[in-house]
């Protein structure tokens, strides 16, 4: 397996803060890795500088083989790496169809191959909205969802830009037991489609059950990286969450 | 309905408006109904950066008045040219500096965006106050050829025709916007930068798109002012009301739609020059005004939110 998404010594800083400092991680084609670590760790910051939100100072990232680095946000949407907002960020004038239609229009269409037109473009964001059970609402405002059919419209609208990588910042936050099974069974079954996942996440259940590797960031600095099982029970992850 | 029918519905229109025009026989109606034409194309220009983008620009008397300035600087140079070709020169200096300033200015977000077009304005007005060659302070006088050209009859009603023209253009360019991938990116960018971006929408270059087109129209609507008002001069060309009105008449009307600025033009455009013969021509100011304190209040999205239905 060649590596889908190489990041190699990375180093973010906001004034005189070191948000984040030579961090290096690998993602293998079709991997699911849970990305964990305390609040203000650069959890966010990292998946900021992987999708070109914001520009990192030094190190780079290489996607598929290629380096992203210097280009913006919508060229890194288009080369295949799509993004889910920590707070819900729904396009809030236009209905749940017309929201899907914005990544087909400029990232899937803008792609030249399997370009679609007209009443297509129509009928797959209907599709889209269905594998996420929300095809009834399609033609309603994103101020009529509930919190998690807010995040499943999120991840709905990362997914029909039709990415390799989808990095799921924080999808599951503030939801109920019952709705978190529900995020994980849809991220899983999108891994199942060919999708390589990215999920950062706080609730531990979600990401033990989901992970099939794990990385921690403590700091702004990568503290460990491997086998679920081993990571949780590794000493300085152990020391980050709880203290001395 | 497809873009060429509609094109054809609009031209149609336009020529019964110059017909009835015509049959009235009475000048002060195609003095009129050039004001009010001039509000369409200007309201629908700033609504395609204000309304579609989100951007509100508050400078639209520098694109206006770069319009009827460089018509008397062509004017000057060859009286004989055509004013269609005025209107396209002043449209694309006017289109070019929208260009330029969406480059410098684009970064900046929301009111410091709009206080940024405000200083454009002012900028602006002072480089043409101080050029002596369009007349400086003392303003230029453009005489208007007796008879219209091809019609016949008084200039004045080539003008109302010249101006019904571009309305038919802009606004048939503002439903073809609403319309493709690029009204969608517009609606994106207007609702969340961030994620438009983070869905593929380039949104510099879109936002470019949006300030050339929306300076370039008000460039042209301002090309033929000269001649219409045939003294023009800086307190004039930049005068405050042709911005109140362009953000008033969108507002009033409803910014989401291509209709929204021509209900709005036609009601706040024609309400101010009836008041403006009946009553004063000072009240027609507060007209737009008071007009846009009750639509925000009362009716947000304009008249045609009103009627759109609630989802």
């Amino acid at each position: 397996m060649s590596a889908l998404l190489h990041v190699e010594g990375l180093s973010k800083r906001f004034g005189g803060f070191v948000a984040l400092d030579g961090i290096e991680l690998e993602v293998q084609d079709g991997e699911r890795l849970g990305l964990i670590g305390p609040n203000g760790s650069g959890k966010s910051t990292l998946v900021n500088c992987i999708c070109g939100t914001l520009q990192n100072e030094t190190g780079s990232v290489r996607f598929a083989g290629k380096a992203l680095d210097g280009l913006s946000s919508h060229q890194r949407t288009r080369r295949g790496l799509a993004r889910s907002f920590q707070l819900p960020r729904p396009f809030a004038s236009l209905s749940l169809a017309e929201n899907l239609r914005v990544p087909i229009l400029y990232t899937v269409n803008a792609r030249g191959a399997g370009a679609l037109a007209g009443a297509a473009v129509d009928a797959r964001c209907r599709d889209l909205l269905g594998e996420v059970g929300l095809a009834e609402k399609a033609d309603r405002l994103p101020r009529d969802l509930t919190q998690i059919e807010m995040r499943k419209l999120e991840l709905a609208r990362a997914m029909a830009a039709e990415p390799k990588l989808l990095i799921a910042d924080e999808a599951m936050a503030g939801l109920s037991h019952a709705e978190v099974d529900e995020i994980v069974a849809l991220l899983i079954r999108l891994n199942g489609q060919g999708v390589t996942v990215i999920m950062i996440e706080h609730i531990m259940r979600a990401v033990m059950e989901f992970s099939q590797r794990l990385a921690v960031l403590v700091a702004g600095r990568k503290i460990a990286d491997g086998a679920p099982k081993d990571v949780v029970r590794d000493a300085e992850v152990v020391r980050a969450y709880l203290g001395e | 309905m497809r873009a060429t029918p509609f094109i054809l519905v609009l031209i149609a229109v336009a020529a019964a408006i110059f017909g009835i025009a015509r049959w009235l026989d009475n000048s002060y109606a195609f003095f009129a109904g050039y004001v009010v034409v001039q509000y369409i194309v200007l309201g629908t220009a700033w609504n395609i950066l204000g309304g579609y983008t989100g951007y509100v620009n508050f400078g639209i008397t520098a694109f206006f008045a770069l319009g009827a300035y460089s018509s008397v600087v062509l004017h000057k140079l060859v009286p004989t040219l055509p004013l269609p070709i005025m209107i396209v020169v002043g449209g694309a200096i006017a289109g070019l500096v929208g260009l330029g300033t969406g480059y410098l200015t684009l970064r900046l977000r929301g009111v410091f965006f709009s206080i940024a077009t405000l200083a454009l304005a002012v900028v602006v007005q002072t480089l043409i106050t101080n050029w002596d060659f369009v007349g400086g302070a003392r303003g230029a006088y453009v005489l208007r050829p007796r008879t219209a050209p091809l019609i016949g009859g008084d200039y004045m009603q080539y003008l109302f025709l010249i101006m019904l023209g571009l309305g038919v253009i802009v606004l048939a360019t503002a439903r073809a916007i609403e319309r493709s991938s690029l009204g969608v990116g517009f609606a994106a960018i207007r609702d969340d930068e961030a994620a438009a971006e983070a869905s593929g929408v380039p949104t510099l270059k879109l936002k470019l798109v949006a300030t050339t087109l929306s300076g370039g129209f008000m460039g042209m609507a301002g090309a033929p002012l000269p001649f219409y008002v045939t003294y023009l001069d800086p307190a004039s060309g930049f005068s405050l009301n042709y911005a109140v009105n362009a953000i008033a008449m969108p507002l009033i009307g409803g910014t989401s739609s291509w209709l929204g600025p021509v209900i709005g033009a036609v009601l706040v455009g024609g309400l101010q020059e009836y008041l403006r013969v009946t009553i004063s021509s000072a009240v027609n100011v507060l007209v737009a005004g008071v007009l846009m304190v009750v639509f925000v209040i009362v009716a947000p999205h304009g008249i045609v939110g009103l009627f759109q239905r609630k989802r």
